[in-house]
């Protein structure tokens, strides 16, 4: 652990710490502003406490160590969320359909590979499966990015096996084509 | 009526809605997987849809945040559960309805 690592360890517990005081901050300052100037201070300094040992056990996780052109894949990642909230709706709209009568139901499960390996990638590739119209995730084989996926007919699942757009905008947003 | 409570009168009515159909289609789909395809999605959205109605009548404040929060909670919490469901309901081998074949009478 050299030089390096220290400053890396140092900013992962300062960037960790100010998310956390953040969030505290979001869900207490509610009371803060209706209460006397000294309570103000106490109960700041309280509030720093709790996630001064928040930081303290859980920064190693939440800012993984070795991060690589993380401000390119939070980017892409954003632009990745508002489009999987438009999938979302189009999910429930179809189910309605589906519930209604208008679209078949013609179950299947199908088993494919993806050559997504990181641990974000497979998981975030995992719920949008679920999220998006007419499919959910069963099962996930990490080292070989094998998905075992359930479909409610044959064309939402045709367009994860064969098209696999999703899967290449996945691996577009973490870098891993 | 103000704008703001048409607006979160829509979202009310949408969450509403997504949550009746996903209801009704538990009862209608076949099989238990198919029934997870319905609840699953429905009622992430429905929950959403009512939270964002809530967030939007109460005006801005803290609770915005607030209910944003538990919003996103949901759209990672809901996939979740769902394939904890699927899977665990998968490995006790659960049968996989066909198109064509009869319904469960018990059911």
């Amino acid at each position: 652990m050299g030089e390096e690592g220290e400053k890396n360890r140092t900013f992962r517990f300062v960037l960790t710490f100010c998310i956390m005081f953040i969030f505290w901050w979001l869900l207490s300052a509610w009371t803060i502003f209706l209460i006397e100037p000294f309570d103000f201070w106490m109960t700041l300094s309280k509030g720093v406490m709790a996630t001064l040992i928040v930081t303290c056990l859980t920064y190693e996780l939440f800012v993984p160590p070795r991060g690589e052109k993380v401000l390119l894949k939070l980017r892409r990642f954003i632009g990745y969320v508002i489009w999987e909230l438009y999938q979302i709706a189009l999910a429930a709209i179809d189910v309605a359909y589906r519930v209604v009568g208008t679209l078949p139901v013609d179950p299947r499960i199908i088993e494919f590979d993806t050559t997504l390996r990181s641990d974000f990638a497979l998981v975030t590739f995992a719920n949008s499966i679920t999220l998006t119209p007419g499919t959910i995730t069963i099962d996930v084989e990490p080292e070989i990015g094998r998905y075992w996926v359930h479909g409610i007919a044959k064309e939402p699942a045709d367009s994860l096996e064969i098209d696999q757009g999703m899967q290449k905008y996945v691996g577009y947003v973490y870098l891993e084509e | 009526m103000l704008p703001i409570e048409v607006l979160s009168t829509i979202f009310l009515a949408g969450g509403a809605f997504f949550m009746i159909t996903g209801t009704v289609g538990l009862y209608k789909f076949p099989d238990f997987y198919t029934r997870m395809h319905a609840t699953g999605k429905c009622d992430t959205v429905g929950q959403v849809f009512i939270i964002v109605g809530c967030m939007i009548y109460a005006g801005w404040s803290y609770i915005t945040i607030k209910l944003l929060l538990v919003s996103f909670f949901y759209l990672f919490a809901g996939p979740a559960g769902t394939h904890v469901l699927m899977k665990a309901g998968y490995i006790a081998g659960v049968r996989v309805w066909k198109k064509g074949d009869p319904r469960d009478p018990e059911d």
